[in-house]
């Protein structure tokens, strides 16, 4: 068990802006900056619950049946938070729609439990998900905040922007998924390599 | 022994015990899942009946409307549901009808999956909102039909109190509105006005 499993997922091996996975809710619900977060969350409870028990039935699981198996554990727990968020809060189920029921799709979730928690201790698997999960809702944070702003002139619902700031609307619309993303991975692959580049020349 | 049987035992003992986590947590959330169902419906109610302080579900003709009534006790309104196909999947909305000046006081989108900026406008627009306040739904002389179907006009072309302007920029929406207005309208408005001439 090391912290570096937990480290990995927030940058270096970041699901979003490394990986470039589960590309469907990371675009879909990145409208606001709350839909970003509770879309966040809900992955990485599935991530987490499903990690934890693929890395508990490890060795029970015969390699024939791991994927529909695999897949019948994220089932489940994707269903669970359906029902949770419908029991917190209508307004949010809403906003959320289809894509909750998507998470189960993710690609993110089941490379996890194929990739990682398959071969790995509970310890190192439950660390593994929490790290990619954080670094998943970080990666849907940074693009819900940015559409949130430019698109409705808020965050998290507080307006930023006097009356007369006229929202970009195209940012909150599938459009601005694209470009805003497009952005983010710009400005890290340009720290990136400009960073490999320093390394190389010491 | 068999290399079948430790496959049967990973996929059926997953299988059940999944099962049962999903029917302990459905049966879990339900009670609070329609608890705020019905807390959204019962705020919608109020939002379009606005002089209603109490209302009561009334069964009529193989369907439920929610009469709205005011401090005296007198009918206040009566808050019909009505769906037509959107911009993207179907639009839900409740409106309120007011029997005794036979208009349409008020509106609420119950389910919209619209777009974001362009077509969920028709929850926002104070224009649009305005001819939904005061829009006229009289029934004809045999009490059997409306005298006027509702109809979606361009934006400023609106002539007749039935007709309602579109909004710039969610035609597809603003006309979702006005065909589940008056569809739900010719089907509910006759009987109900004929139920609250009777109370």
């Amino acid at each position: 068990m090391s912290t570096d499993e937990f480290i990995k997922g927030l940058w270096r091996e970041n699901p979003v802006f490394v990986q470039v996975l589960g590309m469907c809710p990371v675009l879909a619900v990145t409208n606001s900056a709350i839909n970003g977060l509770a879309m966040g969350l809900a992955t990485t409870f599935v991530m987490l619950m499903s990690n934890t028990i693929v890395s508990t039935l490890r060795n029970f699981i015969p390699k024939q049946v791991r994927i529909a198996t695999y897949i019948l554990v994220i089932a489940t727990f994707v269903t669970i938070v359906d029902y949770a968020i419908a029991a917190i809060s209508i307004d949010l189920h809403k906003a959320l729609g289809a894509f909750i029921a998507l998470i189960v799709v993710n690609c993110l979730i089941l490379g996890r439990a194929e990739a990682f928690a398959s071969k790995h201790t509970i310890g190192d698997a439950i660390l593994d998900a929490l790290g990619m999960g954080a670094g998943f809702t970080i990666a849907l944070l940074a693009l819900g905040g940015v559409r949130e702003i430019l698109g409705s002139g808020s965050l998290f619902n507080v307006t930023l922007f006097p009356a007369n700031f006229e929202p970009w609307i195209v940012m909150i619309l599938p459009g601005g998924g694209f470009f805003t993303l497009g952005a983010w991975l710009l400005v890290i692959n340009f720290f990136k390599a400009r960073k490999a580049a320093q390394e190389a020349i010491e | 022994m068999n290399p079948i049987w430790p496959m049967y035992r990973a996929l059926v003992g997953v299988g059940m015990l999944c099962g049962l986590l999903i029917a302990v947590v459905f049966q879990g959330t339900l009670p609070i899942i329609e608890k705020n169902k019905a807390e959204a419906l019962e705020k919608a109610v109020f939002a379009v009946i606005p002089a209603a302080v109490s209302r009561e579900t009334v069964e009529l003709d193989g369907g439920e409307v929610y009469a709205g009534y005011d401090e005296n006790g007198n009918l206040a309104g009566v808050a019909i549901e009505a769906s037509a196909m959107g911009y993207a999947d179907v639009l839900t909305l409740l409106y309120g009808y007011d029997p005794n000046s036979e208009t349409i006081i008020g509106m609420q989108v119950l389910t919209s999956k619209e777009t974001p900026g362009l077509g969920d406008k028709i929850e926002k627009d104070e224009a649009f909102l305005q001819q939904l306040g005061a829009l006229d739904a009289r029934v004809d002389d045999s009490g059997t039909a409306m005298r006027n179907r509702i109809v979606t006009v361009k934006n400023g072309t609106k002539t007749e109190p039935w007709q309602l302007d579109a909004i710039t920029g969610a035609t597809i929406t603003s006309n979702a509105v006005g065909e589940a207005l008056a569809n739900s309208s010719e089907r509910w408005i006759p009987k109900v006005k004929e139920w609250a001439d009777e109370h």
